[in-house]
């Protein structure tokens, strides 16, 4: 079967180190996605703890999805960091999608840190009924 | 299995290496520990006055979620409901890389930490606890008569 949404990071990790400055920049944790698939178009849920509407940014150029998002996480003065497990404040994901996805029709959703993202598909993917004439 | 909440990209990777090969040369790690792999991701750190610990918890309703502290350990508690596709219109998933169910983590603290200074607020998915110092931890000079 199609998988209609394939994970491209691959190709843009290559592209992340170009050069000694980048990065840096480009260093960026890959959140955790579900990915589900029904009739009518694709539903996408990303783990994004600590994000607000501002510093998602969601991006669609020919057939890839790019999702960056910076998390707004102010921390006190003076603090002494002894335990860490989620080292960067960025976020950031591509997907490219396949011809029969909507992408003038994605919706966003931000829910406590949860985003949601649906991709509808185009009308003529959409499943039809064809009456049969009995003649 | 080792299976990162959230993978970093190759840099960060390496840069990742590089610290687990230097707490692997710390041999006083607490006898509780902190596993590495765990839902809610915690970051911890302190200042003179209280602990912060930050939980990464995106989509668990705050009804759910409990913050205990007994006996110097600090519990954190709660549930992610899973996303039930709906079965009518044939759902597929094609990715399935999130957290769900019952979670829990259990972390000491240090003596210092005063239990009825607790703190905790959730917004945008991110738990956010302080746990004040006791003011007879802080240094104080003693006068000498």
């Amino acid at each position: 079967m199609n998988s209609n949404l394939q994970s491209a990071d691959r190709s843009i990790r290559q592209d992340a180190g170009n050069s000694e400055n980048d990065r840096y920049e480009v260093s960026a944790l890959t959140p955790p996605v579900d990915v589900i698939e029904n009739v009518s178009g694709i539903t996408l849920y990303a783990d994004l703890p600590g994000v607000t509407r501002e510093g998602l940014n969601l991006h669609v150029e020919a057939s890839t999805l790019t999702i960056e998002a910076e998390s707004s996480l102010k921390v006190p003065d003076g603090l002494k960091i002894s335990h860490t497990e989620v080292a960067l404040g960025r976020f950031r994901r591509v997907f490219t999608l396949s011809k029969e996805l909507d992408t003038e029709k994605v919706t966003a959703e931000l829910d406590h840190g949860v985003l949601k993202l649906r991709i509808p598909k185009t009308a003529h993917a959409q499943p039809r009924r064809i009456e049969v004439k009995v003649g | 299995m080792y299976r990162s909440l959230f993978p970093r990209d190759f840099f960060a990777e390496i840069d990742r290496l590089q610290r687990d090969m230097r707490q692997a040369a710390d041999l006083s790690p607490s006898i509780r520990g902190i596993p590495r792999e765990g839902f809610p991701a915690l970051n911890v750190g302190s200042t003179d006055r209280a602990l912060e610990i930050y939980a990464f918890a995106p989509g668990v309703d705050p009804e759910t979620i409990e913050v205990t502290l007994a006996r110097g350990r600090l519990t954190l508690a709660g549930e992610r409901k899973a996303i039930t596709p709906r079965g009518e219109d044939k759902p597929m998933r094609h990715i399935n890389e999130r957290f769900e169910g019952a979670f829990r983590r259990v972390m000491t603290l240090p003596d210092d930490a005063d239990p009825d200074a607790v703190e905790a607020k959730l917004s945008n998915g991110l738990l956010h606890i302080t746990v004040q110092r006791r003011a007879a931890a802080q240094p104080r000079r003693i006068n000498v008569q």
